[in-house]
């Protein structure tokens, strides 16, 4: 069955969107968008660094991906003005990708696949890494979960219960970056961190407790991947950002519906 | 026995010593309360006794096995974080239905059960926030101060219930106030803290100190007079409602 392409970009679309949701989730809560605009961008270097060594694209970005996410990492909590650190991480790294891909020579590469992602193109291999990825961070993430929770509510607060805040964030960490190198053949670094937050966000409205967000998200994130898929054949507009379109249809669909209730209630 | 202690402790916080050669100890049953000026190293203190922040200097000895139930100064919870009351009570370790509400029942929030954490008003918050440090079976309360955001009878009433904690679990009380009137009475000693540690000892003894005079002003022998007067009425109107905003 995974002879089809289009089985082999659905099922590539509902794997990255049942590892964003729970990642995503805590992106949200913790306010980590720049974090993961940081570590996305960071990943066409990657992705650059691979071409250049003829290594497999995938190992390229989770290593730099993983170097970004561990250098925001330990620098956070230091006093630094946060949000301009990431934002001068982030699109810096961005910038030294671009221009290091234009060096590379003799390799032909199409550099808008690796930024807005090429779902149609997703192997049978790729679809291995990105179910083996997904599968690594939902596993972790069900493991820690109160544990995530609690150093996210009060860092203080889990410490005295015996939980580490800073283990939470560095697991977090990790997930990220794993998110980010199995995503960019889906939705490209520049989307990632938005099939991270926006079917989160969309499913904040209908929920009421941390786990049904979660689920909620990656249902919405799921129906994203596939309609995108759809109307992306339709009417050949590009993959990645038809996903994120329908995500964001989904999104003003849920608050709408959420603000409606509440005036009801 | 004692549960927590100090020696010579010094912790360093951005850069600046926030606390300088503190010799401290808690023993079970034991109320102590910290009074001192902003920024004078009590939330510090408290950190460092839960082990949020390292001491740089000295020693820090904790019970093994020491139950801890925290009440921090502040808990933002992000709007974007759906939890009802129930969920965050199971946190991180999962407690069971009844526990959850005898919890409730004990600090007067049963209704409270399936609220959504930012819908609750200060007053249910600190409450709830008192439901999760005992449901830690502490062997010790660390309160940072329980009653911020609480109107003068909702901070009396949440004193009371944590004295009768005190006296029904056998556990410790360690807090944080800047209500002097109610640890002048209510704590069997009373540590004054300017960075490092200026006097310290039963309510009276400090009251009576030059540097706690020196930090306080002389208005202090009013505030006490003033507690003593609330303390006769507080036995005779001790229920006090509370108004939710949801």
């Amino acid at each position: 069955m995974f002879d089809d392409f289009l089985v082999r970009a659905a099922f590539a679309g509902l794997g990255i969107a049942i590892a964003a949701a729970p990642l995503g989730c805590f992106v949200v809560w913790r306010r980590m968008a720049y974090f993961g605009d940081a570590t996305s961008h960071a990943a066409i270097l990657g992705v650059a660094l691979s071409l250049a060594l003829s290594i497999s694209v995938f190992t390229g970005a989770l290593a730099v991906a993983l170097v970004m996410a561990l250098t925001v990492h330990a620098l956070s909590g230091r006093g630094y003005a946060m949000d301009t650190l990431l934002g001068v991480l982030a699109h810096s790294a961005l910038a030294v990708g671009l221009v290091a891909a234009s060096f590379l020579q003799g390799v032909r590469i199409d550099l808008m696949a690796y930024l807005f992602g090429d779902i149609l193109a997703v192997s049978k291999n790729d679809l291995l890494i990105i179910w083996c990825g997904a599968a690594l961070v939902v596993s972790l993430m069900a493991a820690r979960w109160s544990a995530l929770l609690t150093a996210t509510l009060n860092g203080d607060l889990a410490m005295a219960s015996g939980v580490d805040p800073k283990r939470e964030q560095l697991i977090l960490t990790v997930c990220l970056a794993v998110v980010v190198a199995v995503a960019i053949k889906v939705v490209g670094v520049l989307l990632i961190v938005a099939m991270l937050i926006i079917p989160a966000a969309g499913a904040r409205p209908l929920a009421r407790n941390p786990e049904s967000m979660a689920l909620i998200a990656a249902a919405l994130g799921g129906l994203s991947a596939i309609l995108g898929l759809q109307v992306s054949l339709e009417y050949d507009t590009p993959t990645g950002p038809s996903i994120v379109c329908v995500a964001a249809g989904l999104f003003v669909l849920s608050v709408t519906f959420g603000r409606l209730t509440q005036r009801a209630r | 026995m004692t549960l927590l202690s100090t020696k010579n402790m010094s912790v360093r916080l951005g850069g600046h010593t926030a606390l300088r050669n503190v010799d401290f100890s808690i023993a079970s049953g034991e109320i102590v309360t910290i009074v001192g000026p902003n920024g004078s190293g009590k939330s510090t203190l408290l950190k460092a006794l839960i082990g949020a922040v390292k001491p740089t200097q000295g020693s820090l000895e904790r019970r093994p096995g020491l139950r801890i139930g925290y009440v921090p100064q502040k808990l933002h919870i992000d709007p974007t974080l759906p939890i009802s009351v129930r969920r965050f009570l199971s946190l991180p370790k999962k407690n069971s239905d009844a526990e959850i509400n005898a919890a409730l029942a004990r600090v007067g929030a049963s209704d409270l059960l399936s609220k959504q954490m930012f819908a609750l008003s200060g007053g249910q918050f600190q409450r709830t926030l008192l439901a999760r440090a005992l449901l830690e079976k502490p062997d010790i309360f660390v309160l940072d101060e329980p009653t911020t955001g609480l109107d003068q009878p909702g901070s009396a009433a949440l004193y009371n219930l944590i004295e009768e904690l005190r006296h029904e679990t056998g556990a410790a009380v360690l807090m944080v106030s800047h209500e002097l009137h109610v640890v002048m009475s209510a704590s069997d000693r009373v540590i004054c803290l300017n960075g490092h540690v200026c006097c310290h000892g039963t309510p009276d003894v400090v009251a009576s100190a030059p540097e706690y005079r020196a930090l306080f002003g002389t208005g202090t022998q009013g505030a006490l007079a003033l507690y003593r007067h609330e303390h006769n009425h507080s036995h005779d109107g001790e229920t006090h409602a509370e108004h939710s905003h949801v």
